[in-house]
């Protein structure tokens, strides 16, 4: 889960990282308020929403008194922003963050993720600005990367090469180096994937500053930071999505006919292949986790038999050891009853406890076509689909 | 050393197979279950002896000395270890306990351990894997459906029933996938040597590169399916192994998630692309260019892998 800018300074604050002098605003007023007490130097006026690439998408303005920085909120508070990072529709700006401008003599990118080929935590220092994305695409080379451990063990004097190579005074350099570490420290702490700072500030005092922060928390660790969760809260998330992630079934909304029910993330990945390549198109992708009940695939079900666009389902289910297909197709039977639609079905089940789920099929009196093999079943769909 | 369960399925035993060595499995292959007396841990273990596999101990804090559907409870690894010569693990101990549990079966130096807990947060990953570094321990997951040489042993959590001895060796992604696979495989006349999981997690323990070793140096296996999916690098790094080495078995790949929606977490934490279809067309030539021969779409994975193998007896 992504944090919004504000609350990402918020939890670096207490590892003494310093950011720029700002302020939370949810209304004009507030801003306006605020604007006055941090003038009458520049300040920024930046949207705040759980995504990156603000600037280009005019999120974050520059302005010089307290009017300006009303009418910068007024065009960004309650509007939709849509960026690069964002869903195509925007996300709504619900605060602004009124911080003042730094004047700097350096800036620098500071970045701490995951290496996934190499089990590692990466530290990335190069130089800052808002252009860095293409170049640690195209030019990797202008980055210096360190692989680090969790625990940090052989990382001072390393940090200190890394710093020494910035070409820095050698104040400015141990500044950098408390700083990295305090980086770590919060990134290992906080269960971070991603901790971004772009661009980091060095400014005339000699001073280090986080003037913009993009943090990414890990979802799968959530259960250490309860405190933390609210922070993740995209209250702009799909409602079925969000619906399904409480039912143990990964669900992503797509704007094909063919609905989808499948088991397991791999074979739904596989079926949309397949329906692309009959000539369909996809409804939605599904994956039914193997802790999911029968109830929770009624509701996946129901998410499916929901979508007016769907002309169509098909379930495309291998029972394995976890989760049979009598459960899964049980699903399918209390989605129906529960629903006033006859969406017709094309199923294909097979694996463990076939026997008993075409048994359990019989009782529910549903419109389905069975196939015996996935191929069969997805041209099927797509016949179907084509009406 | 074989125990009984009532009512359970016994069919393989006493195969052909049983005194083979196969890819990380054998007759000697004796099981601890880390995470035994939970839910998952009693209906896994259940199958997993059902289907031969020979299960000496489970581990539960705080719950050694006892019996749990009669296998003896340990309160450590260690303990379990040195009480009933356990080499390898099954861990299906929740994922705020998964890497505590995954470290201390690699400093008991057990040979293989098989992680089928998902959701295992990333950092903890990487500790296993700081941990893994020093050790000879062979890791498969987490969230791995486990490992599987058909007839003879089975740890994880399996689809069994299509699966027949043979000479395919099949190294995975995805759960339900492999179910797919075998089937198709086993229907087109052609048996498995052994499945592997690694698993659907971006940090895990064994890749397709190590899977790819095992079987090439294992005189059992006489052809390869990897199956992929977006996301990852795994792919691309069997491609440049397979470009290192002369492989002189056949291997077949698919590569699956061409059509998935962009920029969203595809249900297996690895799959998180921005250009699906670009990624997987670059993950299919790698692999084309060393020398794999490449599955047109999932239904047709068994057929592609009988045809390689008939040109390759030709």
């Amino acid at each position: 889960m992504q944090l919004m800018e504000c609350d990402a300074k918020t939890l670096l604050s207490r590892y003494a990282m310093a950011s720029p002098a700002g302020s939370v605003a949810t209304t004009l007023e507030e801003t306006e308020a605020a604007a006055a007490r941090l003038g009458p130097n520049p300040l920024f006026v930046k949207a705040q929403i759980r995504a990156g690439a603000r600037m280009a998408a005019g999120g974050i303005r520059n302005v010089r008194s307290p009017a300006e920085a009303k009418a910068a909120a007024a065009a960004l508070l309650g509007r939709r922003l849509a960026t690069a990072q964002t869903r195509p529709e925007g996300a709504t700006v619900a605060s602004v963050l009124i911080e003042q401008a730094v004047p700097a003599h350096r800036e620098l990118y500071l970045a701490v993720s995951i290496d996934e080929t190499s089990a590692t935590v990466l530290i990335t220092l190069g130089e800052g600005g808002e252009d860095v994305e293409p170049l640690l695409r195209e030019q990797p080379d202008r980055f210096i990367r360190l692989q680090s451990s969790v625990g940090g063990e052989r990382q001072p004097g390393e940090i200190a090469a890394l710093c020494q190579s910035a070409g820095l005074a050698s104040d400015e350099a141990a500044g950098l180096q408390r700083m990295i570490l305090a980086l770590h420290r919060a990134f290992v702490e906080l269960d971070a994937s991603l901790i971004e700072i772009n661009p980091l500030l060095l400014t005339g005092e000699g001073k280090w500053i986080a003037a913009d922060v993009k943090m990414v928390l890990d979802d799968n660790a959530a259960f250490r930071h309860p405190d933390l969760v609210p922070l993740g809260l995209d209250t702009e998330a799909d409602q079925a999505e969000l619906r399904a992630q409480r039912h143990r079934i990964n669900f992503v909304r797509m704007d094909g006919d063919i609905g989808t029910v499948v088991n397991g993330a791999g074979l739904g990945l596989a079926t949309l292949d397949m329906i692309q390549a009959a000539g369909g198109s996809p409804a939605n992708f599904m994956d039914i986790r193997t802790t999911a009940s029968s109830l929770d695939i009624a509701q996946g079900v129901n998410l499916v038999l929901d979508n007016p666009r769907a002309k169509v389902m098909l379930l495309n289910v291998f029972g394995g050891g976890m989760q049979p297909c009598d459960t899964i197709v049980e699903g399918l039977g209390i989605a129906y009853r529960r629903s006033q639609r006859r969406l017709p079905i094309v199923l294909r089940v097979t694996g463990n406890n076939e026997d008993i789920a075409r048994l359990r099929l019989a009782n529910f009196n549903l419109p389905v076509t069975q196939c015996s093999d996935m191929w069969q079943a997805v041209t099927r769909a797509v016949a179907v689909a084509r009406g | 050393m074989l125990r009984h369960v009532a009512g359970g399925d016994t069919r393989c035993r006493g195969s052909p197979r049983v005194n083979a060595m196969t890819v990380l499995l054998d007759a000697n292959t004796r099981l601890l279950c880390q995470g035994m007396t939970g839910w998952a841990g009693t209906y896994h273990t259940n199958r997993m002896i059902q289907y031969g596999t020979n299960v000496v101990a489970g581990v539960t804090p705080g719950k050694g000395g006892r019996r749990h559907i009669d296998v003896p409870v340990f309160d450590s690894v260690a303990e379990a270890v040195e009480a009933t010569g356990a080499n390898a693990s099954a861990i299906f101990v929740p994922p705020d306990r998964a890497a505590r549990a995954m470290i201390e079966a690699i400093e008991a130096e057990l040979p293989l351990i098989v992680a089928v807990t998902e959701r295992v947060p990333i950092l903890d990953m990487i500790r296993v894997r700081e941990a893994l570094a020093t050790s000879r321990t062979r890791l498969v997951g987490p969230n791995s459906q486990g490992v599987l040489a058909p007839g003879l042993c089975q740890i994880g959590v399996m689809a069994t029933d299509r699966a027949r001895p043979g000479s395919i060796g099949v190294a995975s992604r995805s759960a339900s996938l492999t179910s797919e696979v075998i089937s198709q495989l086993t229907s087109a006349g052609l048996g498995q040597s052994v499945t592997i999981g690694i698993g659907g997690d971006p940090i895990h323990g064994m890749g397709f590169v190590d899977c790819l070793e095992l079987f090439l140096a294992d005189p059992q296996t006489e052809a390869i399916v990897l199956i992929g999916e977006i996301g990852g690098t795994e792919e691309q790094q069997a491609a440049a192994y397979l470009r290192s080495v002369r492989a002189a078995k056949p291997l077949i790949a698919l590569v699956v998630g061409a059509h998935a929606p962009v920029r969203r977490r595809m249900g297996h934490a690895g799959a998180l692309i921005q250009d699906a279809r670009a990624e997987v067309a670059s993950k299919v030539q790698a692999l084309r260019e060393a020398g794999v021969i490449i599955a047109p779409s999932a239904h047709l994975v068994g057929a592609t892998v009988r045809e390689a193998v008939a040109r390759r007896a030709a």
